[in-house]
């Protein structure tokens, strides 16, 4: 299996272990994504990962733009501007990002 | 992670049998499932030492028990009417992915083992051995098959293509060789209750969020009630409905429906699941493992319906197996069955499509519109596969391709067909059916989708069509990726219950908020 300095991701590049997570392995995945992460994604890394603490689940789409809107202000909470940091989309890249086990269903 | 590159296929005027381009969608197949995902569902963690072995009695145990499957693979004659209707060849080129052929990786092993003439003489038969590279070319090339059945429309023998490869990734699961994608996903369902692994609390205050927006938008106190004991109408809806765009849009269009009948209804955090990948990877018992939670739901709240939102699996599974699987409807020869067979009202279908509910109101006049709501949109619809070839809705002939349409012409003003060889029960796939929706086959999954996304062009190019309704969770989502792949807006895609949603006149109080408030606890208790 491949790592990211030193802690095991899967074929999908998320963590394995989600413990092993660190701001650093957030930085280097998002360097490979070819992102600089920037003050607005870590606002939303942030919250994924206090949702994530709190329901063991990533939030839905709807509740991630309501969040982020009450957090960065009324025009940013929608998903075009959420895919505007997240090009693989907020769900997918942005969980991967902040350590969060990959969404499955139908999405 | 950088996708893997690839090109995206040109939108030609007219459809044409491609040039084939041999081996072009050769490769590994989807990710593998891991042991973790394997063991919960009864299969091998890895492939198996003697998976040669088990894969020929497994084929023979499914010859015997499911009859299809033996007549399916007997009666073929290489006439080759399907050769040109799957999408993921027509998208791909491959030669590998003409029904025909793809079906005959499992035929021609079948052969070799279980006809007298390929037994013994296997080269005048088209007979071959299950050998590695044959295995691994199962697993590439029935992971590139959504079971869509365009092709049996045409096979004058009525071959269900879906079967044959259900069957092989029965097989392949049965040696170890599962596929990430759908079994990761029902260890998910038949442990928490739904594909994403949303748990109950989850659920419940992602529930509440959607009630506090609605009612901010609309003054309207719309509820989505769950686990509400005595309720009239169980809610079995796909999981994405809560979780994805535009999915969630649909979800709030059936709880303003719900809304103005003044019904009771409910979900079950129990059961929040519609879609049954048991269906994709071919087993029985896995689907029935995931049927049953929606019996156990249905009769720990003692609804009297069921109704299913938005999926097109979801649809085929309720119409077509939830009768025998669990008794939602009628069939099931079991105590639970027949309990549950007593508790459900027979007055209405059981089960019931949330289209045909919608409908049904509509025909009775107990809903209002404001079409002029939808006017800068102009619509088309993209029958499902499973729907428009699998169930049917409203009883008569062809109501799957009727009712949804009428109700998307009942809330809006601009509506158009894309072209008729592409609807209806020649409909085209949109790609990343039978459980393909996953990031690992992105290439077929945007190659399969050009011929949909080419008869969308025309009606674009010839109406300016700019929305493109659908109402099952996996056409949304994979229409949301592959829209931009072909130079379209991925905010076309939408539910038809958004499109309600969107016209609905909500006649509660607009100002008294205490009102509406109250007006909604009544329902949900009563």
């Amino acid at each position: 299996m491949a790592d990211i300095l030193g802690a095991e991701v899967d074929e999908e590049g998320f963590l394995v272990d989600l413990k092993d997570w660190t701001k650093e392995i957030a930085e280097q995945m998002a360097k490979d994504d070819d992102i600089e992460l920037t003050e607005e994604h870590w606002d939303v890394i942030d919250f994924l990962r206090e949702y994530f603490e709190e329901y063991q689940i990533a939030p839905a789409v709807r509740v991630l733009t309501k969040a982020i809107a009450k957090r960065m202000g009324k025009d940013k909470g929608n998903s075009k501007y959420l895919y505007s940091l997240f090009p693989y989309g907020p769900g997918k890249q942005g969980c991967r990002f902040a350590g969060l086990p990959k969404p499955t269903g139908c999405i | 992670m950088a996708a893997k590159e690839f090109d995206i296929p040109e939108l030609p005027t007219y459809i044409e049998i491609p040039e084939l381009k041999e081996g072009v969608m050769d490769g590994e197949g989807p990710f593998k499932s891991s042991e973790e995902f394997q063991e919960p569902l009864g299969f091998p963690g890895e492939k198996i030492d003697n998976w040669q072995e088990v894969a020929i009695a497994k084929m023979g145990e499914l010859k015997s028990k499911y009859r299809s499957v033996q007549v399916f693979l007997d009666s073929c004659v290489k006439c080759g009417a399907c050769t040109d209707k799957c999408h993921y060849f027509l998208g791909s080129s491959d030669p590998k992915n003409m029904p025909v052929a793809r079906q005959d990786l499992f035929r021609s092993v079948y052969r070799r083992h279980f006809t007298f003439a390929g037994k013994y003489f296997p080269k005048l038969v088209g007979a071959k051995e299950l050998d590695d590279d044959m295995l691994d070319d199962w697993y590439n090339y029935f992971h590139q098959c959504s079971q869509c059945r365009r092709c049996s429309v045409f096979c004058p023998y009525g071959i269900d293509t879906a079967e044959i490869s259900m069957a092989a990734r029965e097989v392949l699961d049965a040696v170890g060789l599962g596929q990430k994608y759908c079994n990761q996903i029902l260890g998910k369902a038949l442990t928490v209750g739904n594909n994403l692994g949303l748990p109950e609390p989850a659920l419940k205050d992602t529930l509440l969020d959607l009630e506090e927006e609605i009612e901010e938008e609309t003054g309207v106190a719309v509820k989505y009630p769950l686990d509400v004991k005595g309720a009239e109408i169980l809610l079995i809806t796909p999981s994405a409905d809560f979780f994805a765009e535009p999915h969630i849009d649909g979800l709030i269009g059936y709880g303003k429906v719900f809304h103005q009948d003044g019904v009771s209804w409910t979900m079950s955090s129990y059961a929040s699941e519609g879609a049954n990948f048991g269906m994709f990877i071919g087993s029985y018992d896995v689907m029935r493992k995931a049927a049953l939670r929606i019996r156990k739901a249905a009769l720990d709240l003692e609804v009297s319906r069921v109704m299913v939102g938005e999926c097109g699996h979801a649809w085929r599974v309720a119409y077509s197996f939830w009768n025998t699987l669990s008794g939602v409807g009628a069939g099931a020869a079991d105590e639970f069955g027949q309990k549950l067979q007593d508790q459900l009202d027979h007055r209405y279908p059981q089960p019931q499509h949330i289209i045909e509910y919608t409908y049904d109101l509509i025909q009775k006049g107990e809903l209002e519109f404001n079409k002029s709501e939808n006017d800068d949109r102009t619509v088309t619809f993209h029958d499902s596969c499973n729907v428009a070839r699998a169930t049917n809705m409203g009883g008569i002939s062809g109501g799957q391709f009727i009712l949804p349409r009428e109700v998307i012409k009942a809330v809006c003003n601009n509506y158009v067909d894309m072209e008729r060889s592409t609807i209806k029960e020649s409909t085209f796939c949109c790609g990343g059916g039978g459980g393909l929706l996953t990031d690992d086959l992105m290439e077929i999954r945007v190659k399969g989708a050009m011929p949909r996304m080419q008869a969308l062009k025309e009606v674009e190019k010839t109406d300016g069509v700019d929305t493109l309704a659908a109402i099952c969770a996996i056409c949304k989502s994979q229409f949301s990726k592959v829209l931009p792949k072909f130079d379209f807006d991925p905010y076309m895609i939408v539910s038809v219950h958004q499109l309600v949603s969107d016209a609905i006149v909500m006649d509660k109080p607009q100002t008294d908020d205490s009102d509406a408030a109250d007006d909604a606890e009544e329902e949900t208790t009563e």
